[in-house]
C-alpha cells in the first residue's frame, strides 16, 4: 500500500498490521540488527522504556514496572493530552524466553488481549512479530476504534488517508 | 475534509454502541430483516430501527423495504472503516517501532565499539 512509504520519513523497513482472525491481531517488523540486540530491547526494561511510548504520538510514560520474567509482572502508566487521568496497563509474564518469545497478558480490562511476541533471526536481520489474541470480536474492535480515537495526531492523518481514497 | 471527519464521528459513534456492533457482525455473516435482528438482539422492534438507523446514517449499513419487510445490509462504508482502524493501530506500532529501530541501531554501533576495544 503507498501509504506505507508515505508516513516513514526514513527508509526504515515497514509495519505491517493484519486482522488474522474475528479476535487476532497481527504486527509484523523486520529490524536491520541481529537477535540478540533485538530481544534485549525488548526485555531490558530501561531500553523498552526508551522506545514503548514513542514521543510522535504524543504519549508520556508516567511510571513503569517491569519484571520481565517468566510469572513476573508490570505495571505501565501513560500520559496522554487527551486524557485527564493517566491510563495504566498491568499484566503478568506467562512466557519469557530468551531470544525466542514473551507472551504477556492485559488484565487492566476483562477484554485485554494476550500478547505474544516471536523474535526469529534472519541471516543480520530479525524479524518480529507481535500476536494479540483478544478474548471476543468486540474486544478487539473495541482496541482498534481505541488507538484511532486516543490518537489525534493519528486521526488527521487517517482523515487525509480517507480523503484520498473517497 | 472537515465533512470526512464529521462522517469519523457518526462512524465512531456508530460503533460505540455493543448492539451495533453486534448488527453489523450479524449483517457481515447474511441478510437480515429488522424484527430478525429486534429477535436475535432480544429487544423491541422500536428498539432496533433506532439502532438501525444510527448505523444507516453512518452508511455502515443500508436497508431496502420490499413489501412490508425491511431488510437491512452492511453498507459501502463497513470495509473502509476496517481499512482505517488497521491503518491507525499500524501507524501507532510503525511509530514504536521507528523509535526501537533507532535504538538498536544505536546497540549495534556501541556493540562494534566494544568487540574492538576488548581486542585491544
Amino acid at each position: 500500500m503507498s501509504v506505507q512509504s508515505e508516513n516513514s520519513a526514513v527508509a526504515t523497513n515497514p509495519t505491517a498490521v493484519e486482522r488474522k482472525s474475528d479476535r487476532e491481531l497481527l504486527v509484523t517488523r523486520t529490524f536491520d540488527a541481529p537477535l540478540h540486540i533485538v530481544f534485549e530491547a525488548w526485555s531490558t526494561p530501561e531500553l523498552f522504556k526508551s522506545w514503548w511510548v514513542p514521543k510522535s504520538v504524543g504519549m508520556s510514560l508516567v511510571s513503569c514496572d517491569m519484571d520481565i520474567r517468566t510469572g513476573g509482572s508490570y505495571r505501565l502508566q501513560f500520559r496522554h493530552p487527551s486524557f485527564e487521568q493517566p491510563m495504566t496497563f498491568f499484566g503478568t509474564y506467562q512466557e519469557v524466553t530468551p531470544n525466542k518469545r514473551m507472551v504477556w497478558t492485559n488484565e487492566e480490562s476483562d477484554d485485554g488481549a494476550v500478547t505474544t511476541v516471536t523474535f526469529e533471526a534472519h541471516g543480520d536481520k530479525t524479524r518480529v512479530t507481535l500476536h494479540e489474541l483478544y478474548p471476543t470480536t468486540a474486544a478487539l474492535e473495541e482496541a482498534l476504534a481505541g488507538s484511532a480515537e486516543g490518537l489525534p495526531e493519528q486521526f488527521a492523518q487517517l482523515d487525509a488517508l480517507l480523503a484520498r481514497r473517497s | 475534509m472537515v465533512q470526512c471527519s464529521a462522517h469519523l464521528d457518526a462512524t465512531f459513534a456508530a460503533l460505540s454502541d455493543v448492539t451495533r456492533r453486534g448488527v453489523l457482525e450479524q449483517l457481515g455473516d447474511s441478510h437480515a430483516s429488522i424484527s430478525d435482528l429486534a429477535q436475535r438482539f432480544h429487544m423491541s422492534l422500536t428498539g432496533m430501527k433506532k439502532h438501525v438507523s444510527v448505523l444507516e446514517q453512518a452508511g455502515l449499513v443500508t436497508t431496502e423495504k420490499v413489501g412490508r419487510v425491511r431488510t437491512c445490509k452492511l453498507g459501502p462504508r463497513q470495509l473502509e472503516e476496517e481499512a482505517a482502524w488497521i491503518e491507525s493501530h499500524r501507524q501507532l506500532w510503525s511509530a514504536r517501532f521507528d523509535a526501537l529501530d533507532q535504538l538498536v541501531e544505536q546497540m549495534k554501533r556501541e556493540e562494534k565499539v566494544d568487540v574492538r576495544t576488548k581486542r585491544k
